[in-house]
């Protein structure tokens, strides 16, 4: 079977209204902030969640767009951008930047459904609101073995006009024996 | 030359019944070689612990993999065997077939591995294993209490895959 299109998968799943789960996003980011005060913990902690989400999503990513597998990470970042994204987000991401050594792209969002509704109050200027995205995108790679840094470049709202996400490949794990030759 | 009597150089079991219960076993393993899950509908003769059978199981899946990749004919860039391969790198196998079994075998880009042994005359398994692949991203992978790389305890994936092994044909 053929790899389906973002928007082909899109229509076909289950999909939740788009308030609710904006809304949903900013309590559990509010409660976040309430429990552990500090901000910089608040981006730890969301980085974490995402990175527990990522590590599971990327299985049903996998198994409902039949992409089986990019030839380089070029590839990897577009199939992301407008396959990924679009599946769980319902936006298209584009992809640029790229270095000369093509480890290290950005990933532009113009619409970011999670931001509806949100300002940053002055107590909140360091916060990275969508911290969990980072996270999903750095769980996800590691799955199929990619190691990856992943990183806010602009954030709407911290003033840019755009969300530019860095996604810089460290290294790609081979894979191993997992079993000793003793046990 | 004969050892055992018999005409037959490699003698078949009787055909598979149309109504289905032609699956023997099934595994799913992820990338670290820890299997997940177990089934077992039709398979009179165990020697090994079920340990020791996951391993050989895993092991033989992990050579057979490689040896496929070291002997494809296409391409030209191949490490020595037994190198380890880079996600993407390599070609596989998707089932083999002996006179008494058929194994078939499905490998996601994340490291998850499905493996099914059916009656040797059961037709092409791929897009079964595929279906038991989005069964396990239902029912495990989407189960918040299911924790990822422990064995699946889940009674509704256990009775959906059984009830979805035994209509195959």
């Amino acid at each position: 079977m053929a790899p389906k299109s973002g928007d082909a998968i899109f229509a076909s799943v289950d999909r939740v209204n788009a308030e609710l789960f904006t809304l949903t996003y900013g309590a559990m980011v509010r409660q976040l902030l309430t429990d552990l005060e500090e901000v910089d913990e608040v981006n730890k902690q969301l980085d974490q969640m995402g990175y527990n989400i990522g590590v599971r999503l990327v299985d049903e990513f996998l198994a409902k767009s039949n992409v089986s597998r990019c030839v380089d990470f070029k590839e990897t970042a577009e199939v992301i951008a407008k396959v990924g994204f679009k599946m769980f987000l319902g936006v298209t991401a584009s992809v640029t930047n790229w270095d000369t050594e093509g480890t290290t792209c950005s990933l532009i969002l113009e619409d970011n459904p999670l931001v509806d509704f949100v300002e940053l109050p002055d107590t909140c200027q360091g916060l990275y609101y969508c911290n969990i995205l980072s996270g999903i995108v750095r769980g996800a790679l590691e799955m199929v073995s990619m190691k990856t840094e992943v990183t806010w470049l602009r954030d709407m709202l911290r003033g840019d006009d755009v969300f530019e996400l860095q996604v810089k490949l460290l290294k790609q794990v081979p894979e191993e024996y997992p079993y000793k030759d003793d046990e | 030359m004969q050892f055992f009597g018999g005409s037959e150089i490699s003698p078949s079991p009787p055909m598979p019944t149309a109504s289905g219960n032609n699956g023997h076993m099934m595994y799913i393993f992820n990338r670290n070689g820890i299997c997940l899950l177990y089934r077992e509908w039709n398979r009179p003769l165990k020697t090994l612990s079920s340990q020791q059978d996951y391993k050989l199981m895993f092991g033989l899946l992990f050579s057979l993999k490689s040896l496929t990749a070291k002997m494809d004919p296409t391409s030209v860039e191949k490490g020595n065997l037994g190198v380890p391969q880079l996600p993407g790198q390599g070609c596989s196998f998707h089932s083999f077939r002996t006179n008494t079994y058929k194994l078939s075998f499905m490998e996601s880009p994340s490291g998850i591995k499905i493996i099914l042994v059916t009656h040797p005359r059961t037709g092409d398994q791929r897009e079964s294993l595929k279906y038991i692949y989005n069964l396990y991203v239902e029912y495990v992978v989407k189960n918040p209490l299911y924790s990822p790389g422990n064995p699946i305890q889940c009674e509704l994936f256990n009775t959906t895959v059984d009830q979805y092994v035994r209509g195959l044909g």
